[in-house]
């Protein structure tokens, strides 16, 4: 209610995050935090046993690495601020609050990071000889540098969903250390275990997927890296097993209900068991072509090898998506929902309506006159952060599934939105006065069989509330 | 005068001082800024060097040499970046957001040019021997590409940081393009663009110069030539900035204006002006070596970049108090107000009054969908009785897991609810007539 609404209505503001995230996460795990102590290590087997072939093929990989990870690995992650500022400023505003020197000391460990990826990518020919063993060091920070960046986003992301014995101090109260109880709280072990190992293994799988796409790998370096490769996946699956039970069970019930909506969608939820068994077999893909590739290296079928690669890529996917949806209503728990008001707030909003206070908007009081472009601003205020008004999660399609064709009855869905947040426990729940009530469901009512405009900041002209003079 | 939006701020305690999160701010956007630079500005010399390659060999060399320079800049910009984004976030909240919003679409576009053009200059650099003469033309292509989309990612930043000082200006703003329009937008932009290639100009002129340089790597060039022809350039620019500059002020609302400010920029450009002298004077004599005089060059370049990079940090704080103090004045109020409101909500003068626990629960929790006797999304409460009279067990079974009886939405599980307020419902509907 702050800041001026950026609204994409047609694929979704969540979307515009999702596809940013997603993405960085499936190139930092893989390609970054897991692929360089996997080629590290790989060097170091190659500077063990003189394969200069082996040698050479770490140097390609990490080729790879280097220009993806320093491209899109890096402006997706850059790309996460920037989307989160414009959907939900609100949230990335609180936790940059919580959380300043923890990115702040992620920032200088990602500096360090680039810096020594440049030396150990740029100087792994001319460190040879005497000063492998410089290089095979450099590769070692490296790989502890890029861990600890994921380290401490980790107590960020599991900070939102289970925030512990965290309390929000304003700025007049007393400054306690809040950053270490919103840090350790009690998903971030097992959420780190579960990352880390996570991140390792799929760096084995997409190397093993890419190892056969370059030019000049004979049969005999195949062996030579393959197994080692699969040795190190299998030695990260039980530690990701135990993560994933660790993390589930730390999981605030009431979230963990929230499972198979957020695994299927509203329409598909009866599939659930059928999802989470197809999900368990491309799980098992893993090992069972790890462990081929651990006992006859040189029988793993490179054509296929692209099959684990798009299942463990599906798999950090849909974890992640889980991993969203499973925290609301919450964007920050107990303290800041996911439509970006405070629940401090919300005793206040009831009274006196979201609209009263809100910076954006035309209509602060609803009327019998503006009773629809009231209702439109609500819809903005109140739902717009997760629901589009006909793209995708649309309020329309929602109130079609809900509601019998062309009988949509302002009462209805007024009854059903006052209380739809103890039926669909990922709702927040409506945060308006009951003026405010009637005004949303009136103009929800009235988009039944035409879709009024729901147009953003980054767009519209917009008003404001004209209160300095 | 205009409406001005007035939020409230972010009602969490600072992290850090705010003097020192200014301070933060201020010096570690310079160093950013400094490998901005390099990057943008080399780039541009980059691409203007390979077309003049066109022509004359030696020009080509000096130009990719410059273009392994740029890849390596680009990462160090990008990571020197987040630490002035994370304190420009935490100092200026509700401006950054607000001016960022409002030209949301152009600032979603940031990542994808930047991420092209980062691709783009990997590809000028690695492809500069093997693509051969050919396709010189599409490889000059390649390096003009990349260098469109860092001029136009510029735009977008300084676009964002002009609009975000402004808030007087956010009402009418509808679009990247009405913002770019926006009083000193555009001059702040030429400003940079000067700024950037004199000091790409000097960065290349201390990069080829120092004795430590290959000359081998080109051919055709002496040392002196070398330095000469970056400090021309340098020197060339430096002039133009002393039109642009004061444009550049004058163009400034009004709002941000005070003394520190001018006295701030003037003592930088004084500086200036005997930085531009020694240029002038090291081309006189055509400089064999970069010697003292480079380093006393680079820093009253430093002088001039602090004194200037302060004066318009004054012009921000400057440009926001008033509304700073509005805003927080009135995040005050709402702490307040919304304090009062919760305890109103506490002592119950607001809650709504259930006769028993069942009905409370039914309320709350299945009203939204169950009529007494008219369908709304689920059957009404009639039917229900009917098939459920006297087994409020096979009711709660049903709740938990329910099926799919008539089509239409499905009735999400009521599982995470306790076994016995969904007892104290199920009797609450079959004892209810």
């Amino acid at each position: 209610m702050d800041f001026p609404l950026f609204h994409l209505d047609f694929i979704g503001n969540r979307m515009l995050i999702a596809i940013t995230a997603i993405v960085h996460v499936l190139i930092n795990h893989p390609m970054a935090v897991g692929a360089l102590p996997l080629a590290t290590l790989l060097e170091w087997i190659a500077y063990r046993r003189k394969w200069a072939d082996l040698d050479q093929l770490a140097y390609k990989i990490t080729f790879v690495v280097f220009i993806i990870t320093t491209s899109l690995g890096a402006m997706t992650g850059v790309g996460i601020w920037f989307t989160t500022s414009l959907v939900n400023p609100d949230a990335i505003g609180s936790l940059i609050r919580v959380f300043f020197w923890a990115w702040f000391s992620e920032w200088v460990i990602f500096f360090l990071e680039v810096i020594f990826i440049m030396i150990y990518f740029l100087s792994w020919k001319s460190w040879s000889g005497d000063k492998k063993r410089r290089h095979l060091l450099t590769g070692l920070v490296l790989s502890i540098c890029s861990w600890l960046t994921m380290a401490i986003i980790t107590g960020i992301l599991g900070f939102m969903m289970n925030a512990g014995k965290w309390v929000p101090y304003t700025h007049e109260w007393a400054p306690e250390s809040s950053l270490f109880t919103a840090f350790f709280n009690p998903i971030y072990l097992p959420q780190l275990l579960f990352r880390s190992a996570v991140a390792f293994l799929s760096a084995g799988i997409f190397f093993l997927f890419l190892i056969p796409l370059f030019k000049k790998v004979t049969f005999e370096l195949r062996g030579r890296a393959v197994r080692p490769i699969s040795l190190w996946v299998l030695a990260w699956l039980p530690p990701a097993v135990i993560g994933a039970l660790w993390y589930w069970q730390r999981i605030p019930p009431f979230m963990q209900a929230n499972a198979p909506i957020a695994l299927t969608t509203q329409a598909f939820v009866k599939w659930y068991h059928s999802i989470l068994w197809i999900l368990l077999g491309m799980a098992l893909i893993v090992p069972l072509t790890t462990l081929i590739g651990a006992i006859k290296p040189k029988k793993l079928p490179a054509a296929l090898l692209i099959i684990p690669f798009l299942a463990v890529t599906t798999l950090i996917g849909t974890y992640e998506r889980l991993r969203e949806f499973v925290r609301k209503p919450w964007v920050i728990q107990g303290y800041l929902y996911a439509n970006g008001l405070r629940a401090q707030d919300y005793p206040l909003f009831q009274e006196e309506g979201v609209l009263a206070r809100a910076t954006w908007v035309h209509h602060h009081q609803v009327t019998e006159e503006n009773k629809l472009e009231a209702g439109g601003e609500v819809f903005m205020v109140a739902c717009s952060r997760c629901h589009t008004l006909s793209g995708v999660n649309s309020v329309r399609t929602r109130l079609q599934t809900l509601f019998p064709a062309d009988k949509w009855q302002e009462d209805q869905i007024a009854a059903y939105i006052s209380t739809m947040h103890n039926v669909r426990i990922f709702m927040p729940p409506f945060p308006g006065s009951d003026a405010e009530l009637k005004a949303l469901s009136a103009w929800l009512t009235a988009n039944q069989h035409l879709a009024l405009r729901a147009e953003g900041g980054q767009t519209a002209l917009l008003p404001s509330a004209p209160v300095l003079k | 005068m205009n409406p001005l939006p007035l939020p409230h701020d972010i009602p969490l305690q600072m992290p850090l001082p705010e003097g020192l999160a200014k301070i933060l701010l201020v010096l570690l956007f310079l160093v950013h800024i400094l490998f901005v630079n390099f990057m943008l500005g080399g780039q541009a010399l980059a691409v203007i060097l390979e077309i003049l390659g066109l022509w004359r060999k030696k020009y080509d060399r000096l130009a990719y040499e410059i273009s392994t320079t740029v890849t390596v800049s680009k990462s160090l910009a990008v990571v020197l970046g987040v630490a002035p984004l994370l304190a420009i976030n935490v100092t200026y909240t509700i401006y950054f957001y607000s001016s960022t919003i409002l030209v949301g679409f152009a600032w979603m576009m940031i990542i994808l040019m930047a991420t092209a053009a980062f691709l783009l200059t990997y590809l000028h650099k690695y492809t500069w021997e093997s693509w051969g003469e050919s396709r010189r033309a599409l490889h000059v292509t390649v390096g003009a590409a990349a260098l469109v989309l860092f001029l136009s990612i510029a735009l977008v930043f300084i676009t964002n940081i002009n609009l975000m000082v402004l808030p007087a200006y956010w009402p009418r703003v509808a679009g990247f393009l009405s913002a770019v329009l926006l009083p000193s937008a555009l001059l702040r932009y030429l400003h940079f663009l000067l700024a950037t290639l004199a000091i790409a100009s000097l960065f290349a002129a201390g990069w080829f110069g120092r004795s430590g340089f290959d000359l081998g790597r080109l051919p055709g060039f002496t040392r002196g030539e070398i330095i000469a022809l970056f400090f021309r350039i340098a020197l060339i620019i430096t002039l133009l900035q002393f039109l642009a500059g004061p444009a550049l002020i004058l163009s400034l609302p009004v709002q941000g204006h005070s003394l520190t400010v001018w006295l701030l920029i003037l003592a930088g450009a004084a500086i200036a002006v005997v930085f531009a002298f020694l240029l002038w004077r090291a081309l006189d004599r055509l400089p064999q070596q970069l010697g003292t005089r480079y380093l006393l060059i680079l820093t009253l370049l430093l002088g001039t970049a602090l004194l200037m990079a302060f004066g318009r940090h004054f012009y921000r704080e400057r440009a926001v108090a008033p509304h700073r103090q509005a805003m927080r004045a009135k995040t005050e109020t709402m702490l307040w107000d919304s304090r009062a409101a919760q305890s109103r909500a506490r002592m119950g003068l607001t809650r709504v009054v259930y006769t028993s626990a069942g009905e409370k629960g039914f309320k709350t929790n299945c009203a939204a969908c169950h009529g007494e006797s008219t369908t709304i999304v689920g059957p009404p409460l009639m039917e229900v009785r009917s098939i459920y009279a006297g087994d409020p067990d096979a009711l709660v079974a049903w709740a938990k897991a329910p099926g799919v009886k008539r089509g239409g939405a499905p009735m999400p599980s009521f599982r995470h609810l306790p076994d016995k307020t969904l007892h104290e419902i199920a009797e609450y509907i079959l004892g209810s007539k």
